[in-house]
């Protein structure tokens, strides 16, 4: 686990860059996270980072793929538009989150 | 007398059964239930299409292996109401238990894709994860001598996830024996954005795919499958077109699990990791592929969970805490072809690390390397699993994984 500074803050971070402590993201920083990866944030890409970090609050593991869509009601299609070709990775990077568990 | 219902008769469920009953001898009342008569050697699927194994040499009777003083009931499951402690049975017979184990696997959905049960299911398109698909994927393979064959796995989690990989490597050698190869394209299509979901092992399989020419497409999520004009769609339209087609289908839990509340999406059962305890119903424990667990689906992991699960399992009937934690031990051999295997070892914490199992420096097998002996333990294993493993006999390594004979360098 590393510390390291985005935007205006610090924050800790494991070997892939995925934020490990829940509390240390805000929307400001998803912002910056996202431009990271070359993604402007709308109202729809809102829609999946709030459903996943409600969900997480709840079960503590980020939601699969299957998961947001099923339960969070947004189409995996859209999901593939909204963050392109590694969804699962990237909605989790931009939402504070940890990768999602690839099983072994 | 207090009633344990298991619920599944195959390699978790008999195990716990004949292990319990060993336990607790007749101060319980213990019951299997399988809707299925036939107890497949599952690892051995992989070898029929390639003639390796016969199907003599993976089917023999569930009954066959579920010891003395067990009560066994071969029926579908219809229902588990838990808040009643009920289970209604196909045949609409009602069994109430006191304590419920969920051995009931994970099996191959192809409904839950697209274009997958068409008309070319038996022809173009094939899987290896059922006895007749297997059966029929050997007549297919014969008959191909040129052209595309396309390997894929539609989705996480799936029982035996090296599987796919192994059935690549195979075929790879098939082809070669046979002198076609350079006239077949094998073409691996995954999910997952690497060989493998952990750095090492999939920089070592990585190279390999590359060294044998077996093309890689990753980050592919199925959408649908368009049977008429013989190609794969993802869901950001990408296609990979095929003349063969060996998928491995979406894995579900047990259908009965669905509305109980107890499972996931895929109708895996929630669990703690450690003593596969329900998260929801104390007296409910889910055990092997059924349950929803941070480590691989496969035999090797429910057998060194067995370890630590029974004894828990026997301290919760006493009302006493359960005190092991099972730490995720998994062990796997991969067929790389030709004859040799490769072997991994991990658990929960510990990803799949290069080295010597079970002694250190001396093996006699290699992890995350391939040989011989490798490959001739595993169809060694075959004998072992009916005679040693089924019936909860001791088998000769640690159930607890260790670091001992590792290369720990490589661990970040």
């Amino acid at each position: 686990m590393t510390r390291i500074a985005i935007a205006d803050r610090e924050v800790s971070i494991d070997t892939e860059g995925f934020m490990t402590e829940y509390d240390e993201w805000d929307e400001a920083l998803a912002e910056t996270l996202a431009a990271n990866i070359g993604i402007e944030l709308t109202p729809e890409h809102w829609k999946v980072i709030n459903y996943l970090r409600s969900d997480y609050a709840v079960n503590n593991e980020t939601p699969t793929l299957r998961r947001v869509t099923t339960k969070g009601g947004i189409p995996t299609k859209e999901l593939f538009v909204l963050f392109p070709k590694k969804p699962a990775r990237k909605m989790a990077y931009v939402a504070g989150l940890p990768k999602p568990v690839g099983c072994i | 007398m207090q009633h344990i219902l298991i619920l599944g008769a195959g390699t978790a469920g008999t195990m716990a059964a004949n292990m319990l009953r060993k336990e607790l001898g007749s101060s319980y009342r213990i019951t299997v239930v399988d809707q299925d008569e036939i107890h497949y050697y599952q690892p051995g699927f992989l070898f029929l299409p390639f003639g390796t194994y016969t199907a003599d040499d993976v089917v023999r009777q569930k009954r066959e292996f579920i010891h003395k003083g067990i009560e066994y009931i071969s029926a579908s499951i219809e229902e588990l109401t838990p808040h009643d402690n009920q289970v209604t049975l196909g045949d609409g017979s009602v069994l109430n238990y006191d304590h419920l184990i969920i051995a009931t696997g994970t099996h191959p959905d192809p409904s839950e894709t697209p274009g997958l049960e068409s008309d070319e299911y038996g022809r173009t398109i094939h899987d290896f994860y059922t006895f007749d698909g297997a059966i029929a994927l050997r007549a297919a393979l014969e008959k191909f001598n040129a052209g595309r064959i396309v390997v894929n796995l539609i989705e996480m989690p799936i029982k035996c996830p090296v599987a796919p990989l192994e059935f690549a490597f195979l075929a790879e050698a098939h082809f070669t024996d046979r002198g076609v190869r350079d006239d077949v394209e094998i073409v691996y299509v995954t999910p997952m954005s690497d060989v493998f979901t952990k750095p090492v092992a999939a920089h070592e399989l990585g190279d390999m795919f590359e060294e044998r020419g077996i093309e890689f497409e990753p980050d592919f999520y199925l959408e649908r499958i368009d049977a008429e004009h013989r190609k794969l769609v993802s869901f950001d339209e990408r296609e990979v077109p095929y003349d063969l087609l060996v998928t491995v289908p979406i894995n579900k839990g047990a259908a009965f699990i669905e509305g109980t509340g107890l499972g996931d999406e895929l109708n895996h059962v929630k669990v703690d990791p450690g003593n596969f305890q329900s998260k929801d119903f104390p007296n409910i424990f889910a055990i092997g592929d059924a349950a929803s667990l941070p480590t691989s689906k496969a035999g090797s992991v429910a057998h060194f969970a067995m370890e630590t699960f029974v004894p828990n399992f026997v301290d919760h009937l006493m009302g006493l805490p359960m005190t092991r934690a099972f730490d995720g031990h998994a062990n796997c051999y991969i067929e790389t072809g030709h004859e040799k295997a490769m072997l991994i070892d991990f658990n929960y914490t510990t990803q799949p690390l290069p080295g010597k199992y079970p002694v250190p420096g001396i093996g006699p097998f290699s992890l995350l390397q391939e040989s011989g002996i490798n490959h001739r333990a595993k169809l060694a294993f075959r004998w072992m699993y009916w005679n040693l493993l089924l019936p909860g006999r001791h088998m000769p390594v640690p159930s607890h994984m260790s670091m001992a004979g590792k290369d720990t360098e490589l661990d970040v």
